[in-house]
């Protein structure tokens, strides 16, 4: 048992030291903000800032609920291209830029002088309402059937959406992606600056959801969530809706999908249909939860840091010099590791870095006492 | 919840009752009549699509009946059968012109050994675009695909069972496998489509304004003649039968004293086997590209779930309307929504009949 | 009279959960043997012990007078052992045929006379043999099950709750049925809810309770003892 206590923090540490080394060795160990290993952290855990939004979301769809989302990026998708459309403005006729939308002008009337934060809240918000629609459109006519279906369900619709992006060309402007996103604050700060200001914000909202979510898993309403994974036949029995919990659990993991895809965007300045294919947007996502430990909030947070900083480090190799026939395929190496990563921690250490706490069957042994204390019905005629 | 007098409530409830009492069959007739209408309509109006709707479902259903039979008796749902169908056709191609990349990205290797070297193994087979190496080449990764799917359960899928893991655990395992299998087809074999045989092929024109190559016509003989051998195997074989019966009580199979083990082992083989072979003659049509397998796991699904899980007839018939559909949607929506079309049939169906055409359990 | 069945000791569960702490029961040749008691006895349990289906933890199983403990289903079969489940005890989508071959699955000879012995012991099933068993009714369902359990010729049957959600008429030509497997020779565990009706049919019977033996002894006699009745028998 030794060994197994000891992966988590040896994990968490190489790491820390593969993310720090790599680009401090290629900036010749120089310590400055504007260039080398401080701004790289930066705009690396802003990264993993971002992905914990997801993973987080996810643990309250699959750790807490076990409603099983195999389709993340449509609900990031969504998020991020609401995020878009709601912080710039209308597009330009004489640009090649076509979407629709464009209300960041709208929510910022000039006599606020809110065009720096407000289009950006209510873009925030518009994401999370419209991934949480989704979510409830998707869940009607799945979420009473096997698990597996809503997996296959969702996988396909964000495959769907996908192919609307491309085909819809003046949606949100085709495969040519929405570009010219503008971020948060951005006119207050200078471009160096700009992102230790990214970092702090997603910090903030990290924080934020962090404690949302675990103020609501930890209050009644929670209580019954986990009760669900653990055991959905006692939760029916102690008279609750299951559909109704399923469906609440979903559709609050989708609202912060929608709002992490609105950050991505506002991030990233520019998204298109190839930002959402299924290995980038649901997949990695996937492997960060199962990796980091479901059920267990930290270690959403531990599995989006230490596989993003795996990937991390994977591109900050490929600035080697490395032989031929490792350098034109490092990406799909890559992709192999992660791949083979979620079987690995599925067969070997299924509960992941950071293991699920306690779990909720003394309440729901009491939920069941409570049941068998309540007078027995009147029993069928004796049968002599 | 007082919406309805008491009157009118007690007429809907009694109303909903006698629906109630006619049990699975408005679903299933509806469902039958809907699908023979389409293939009516498709066949007297869209004749050339429907043909070549036919086509691509049969091949579509080698790889449902496969999939129909891992979901049925394995339980879960094998994300990874699309790209494992993908790396089959890739070692026919491995197999066939001995081709890799090399040590730089776009330049090709040949590993020296391959079965177009044969003498004669590349020269025409009639109106076909293909010699006898190919076919040999396809079989072998048939029987290559069987081994390394056997080897797959073994290796992952076992353990998890063993440790009687749910089956969402099964699927994210497998959503793993298909990523690094998509990666492996990559690291090997790099983006670029690739073609079994170069050169162009002409088409024939048939009556009714059809218009096939030789190629086409091959490929739903051969999809046909094996989805006919093994429909024997499943209902005249005991095997076959004992496949059905763990798909249909697993439990009860192992209570009778069918060795499950060697089941699954033989479940596995053959749905590896069909799986490769349904990728090459995907790929003597098309190209191969490590990335359209993801791409098939909507309609291999829509497939499967259509015909019910666990009944490979089903499947069969599933695959036919999914590709079907597929072809003459192009006529109505832009070619673009063709992977569409599936999500649509698959949402379609689960929201009218979950347990599909045959399914005995919602 | 020699065992057929012996199991001493059983102590099993699901899991971490210990139903069974220490059960014994013993079937002689030919003999009808009811196993009773309240619910969550663990006679179902013991049953699944028995046959491989759950690990057991300690004691031991002897078929014949070999150790069949923990041992996969499979080989057990192939010993002589038979079980039919309480629910869920056909193929639904296998014909009736193709649910009795599934019965003979471990040998490959002589299936043809094996059947043919099944359906003559079974006459209604003799006339639908191609139907689809989902589409008996409850009572045919629990024949068929019978009947596929019975196409080793088993020397023991495994009987779990035979009678549950079946109408009175049907549990009394079940448990005809059932007398009458036995009396051509095969050793019969039935497990039971319906205490009375399996006490008259059988030979002896054990009581269990809390995952114990309670009781065991004569069945007649038990169904005239006065503690027995006021206990178990409901009365």
């Amino acid at each position: 048992m030794r060994t197994g206590r000891l992966i988590t923090p040896v994990t968490l540490l190489a790491v820390t030291l593969l993310i720090v080394i790599i680009p401090a060795e290629r900036s010749g160990w120089k310590l400055s903000l504007d260039t080398g290993v401080i701004p790289f952290l930066a705009a690396f855990l802003t990264t993993v800032g971002i992905y914990s939004i997801f993973t987080l979301a996810l643990n309250v769809q699959w750790g807490y609920t076990g409603v099983f989302n195999f389709g993340v990026a449509a609900f990031f998708m969504v998020g991020a291209y609401t995020g878009a459309i709601f912080s710039v403005g209308p597009a330009d006729p004489d640009s090649s830029l076509r979407y629709v939308g464009g209300f960041g002008d709208v929510f910022s009337p000039p006599f606020l002088d809110s065009e720096q934060w407000l289009p950006f809240i209510v873009a925030t918000l518009a994401a999370g309402i419209a991934s949480g629609l989704l979510a409830l459109l998707l869940a009607l006519p799945t979420l009473r059937l096997r698990e597996d279906y809503l997996a296959i369900t969702t996988l396909g619709v964000a495959e769907l959406l996908r192919r609307v992006v491309i085909q819809e060309d003046g949606l949100v402007n085709g495969s040519r992606s929405m570009i010219g996103i503008p971020s948060p604050l951005s006119g207050y700060f200078s471009a160096d600056t700009q992102r230790f200001v990214d970092l702090a914000i997603v910090v903030v909202l990290v924080a934020i959801v962090f404690l949302v979510v675990e103020r609501s898993i930890r209050s009644p309403w929670g209580r019954v969530l986990r009760g669900l994974k653990e055991d959905e036949v006692a939760v029916a029995a102690s008279g609750k809706n299951v559909f109704s919990f399923k469906m609440q659990g979903f559709v609050m993991g989708a609202v912060i999908m929608g709002m992490g895809g609105a950050i991505f965007a506002f991030n990233r300045g520019s998204i298109g249909p190839t930002t959402f294919e299924h290995f980038f947007a649901t997949f990695l996502i996937w492997a960060m939860l199962i990796v980091g430990g479901s059920g267990n909030n930290w270690g959403a947070i531990a599995g989006a840091y230490v596989v993003w900083g795996l990937w991390t480090t994977t591109l900050q190799l490929n600035g080697y010099d490395l032989p031929d026939i490792l350098r034109s395929r490092i990406f799909f190496m890559r992709d192999f590791l992660v791949g083979a990563l979620i079987v690995i921690v599925l067969l070997l250490r299924p509960q992941g870095l950071v293991p699920e706490e306690r779990r909720v069957s003394s309440w729901l042994d009491r939920q069941m006492r409570h049941q068998r204390k309540k007078p027995p019905e009147p029993a069928a005629a004796p049968e002599s | 919840m007082t919406i309805l007098p008491d009157r009118y409530a007690a007429r809907l409830a009694d109303a909903r009752d006698r629906y109630r009492r006619l049990g699975d069959r408005p679903g299933a007739i509806g469902l039958w009549a809907l699908i023979a209408a389409l293939f009516l309509w498709a066949a007297i109006f869209q004749t050339q699509l429907f043909v070549v709707g036919m086509i691509v479902g049969s091949v579509l259903a080698l790889g449902a009946m496969g999939l129909t039979l891992v979901f049925g008796i394995l339980r879960f749902a094998n994300f990874a059968h699309g790209d494992t169908m993908m790396l089959g056709s890739y070692i026919a191609y491995l197999l066939f012109t001995g081709t890799v990349v090399g040590s730089q990205a776009n330049i090709d290797t040949d590993i020296g050994i391959s079965l177009d070297q044969l003498p004669g193994a590349t020269s025409k087979l009639g109106d076909l675009s293909f010699g006898y190496g190919l076919l040999i080449a396809i079989v072998l990764a048939g029987v290559a695909m069987a081994l390394f799917s056997i080897a797959l359960d073994r290796l992952v899928y076992r353990r998890l069972r063993r440790r009687n893991s749910s089956i969402v655990i099964f699927a994210m395992a497998a959503l793993g496998v298909a990523f690094s299998t998509r990666a492996l087809m990559m690291i090997i074999w790099g983006p670029d489509p690739r073609r079994y045989v170069s050169g162009i092929h002409l088409a024939q024109h048939y009556p009714l304004d059809i218009v096939l190559k030789t190629d086409q016509i091959f490929i739903f003989v051969v999809a046909l003649a094996l989805a006919l051998l093994l429909y024997i195997l499943l209902f005249h074989m005991k095997l076959g039968k004992a496949m059905r019966a763990m798909a249909d009580n697993a439990d009860l199979a192992l209570v009778s004293g069918i060795n499950t083990d060697r089941i699954i082992i033989w479940t596995w083989a053959i749905g590896g086997g069909l799986m490769a072979i349904a990728g090459g003659l995907l790929a003597i049509q098309a190209s191969l590209k490590p990335d359209l397998g993801f791409g098939l796991i909507l309609p291999l699904f829509a497939a499967t779930i259509l015909g019910g899980i666990g009944k490979p007839q089903g499947a069969f018939i599933g695959a036919m309307v999914v590709g079907v559909t597929q072809e003459v949607s192009v006529e109505f929506f832009s070619a673009g929504y063709k992977p569409a079309v599936a999500f649509v049939i698959l949402i379609l169906i689960l929201l009218l009949r979950p347990r599909g055409l045959f399914g005995t359990t919602s | 009279m020699t065992a057929v069945l012996e199991a001493t000791g059983i102590v099993a569960g699901y899991g971490e959960v210990e139903i069974l702490h220490g059960v014994s029961v013993s079937i002689g040749q030919g003999e009808m043997v009811a196993v009773i008691g309240p619910n969550g006895a663990g006679k179902s349990t013991l049953l699944k012990a028995m046959f491989g289906l759950i690990p057991t933890s300690s004691g031991r199983v002897q078929l014949n007078g070999t150790d069949i403990t923990n041992q996969p289903p499979d080989r057990i079969v192939a010993r002589g052992m038979s079980y039919v489940p309480q629910t869920e005890n056909v193929f639904p989508s296998l014909s009736i045929n193709e649910n009795l071959e599934m019965g003979g699955f471990t040998r490959s000879d002589g299936l043809s006379d094996r059947l043919e012995r099944v359906y003559t012991l079974f006459p209604d099933l003799t006339n639908r043999r191609g139907d689809s068993a989902g589409k008996l009714s409850g009572g045919q369902r629990q024949m068929l099950a019978l009947a596929r359990a019975l196409m080793l010729d088993p020397d023991v049957l495994l009987l779990d709750e035979p009678s549950a959600s079946l109408s009175p008429k049907m549990v009394e030509s079940l448990f005809e049925k059932i007398g009458e497997i036995n009396s051509s020779g095969t050793a019969i565990l039935l497990v039971e809810q319906n205490a009375k009706e399996a006490l008259s049919l059988s030979d002896r019977a054990y009581v269990l309770a809390t995952g114990e033996n309670r009781l065991d002894g004569d069945a007649k006699g038990m169904l005239e003892s006065e503690d027995m009745a006021r206990l178990y028998l409901g009365e």
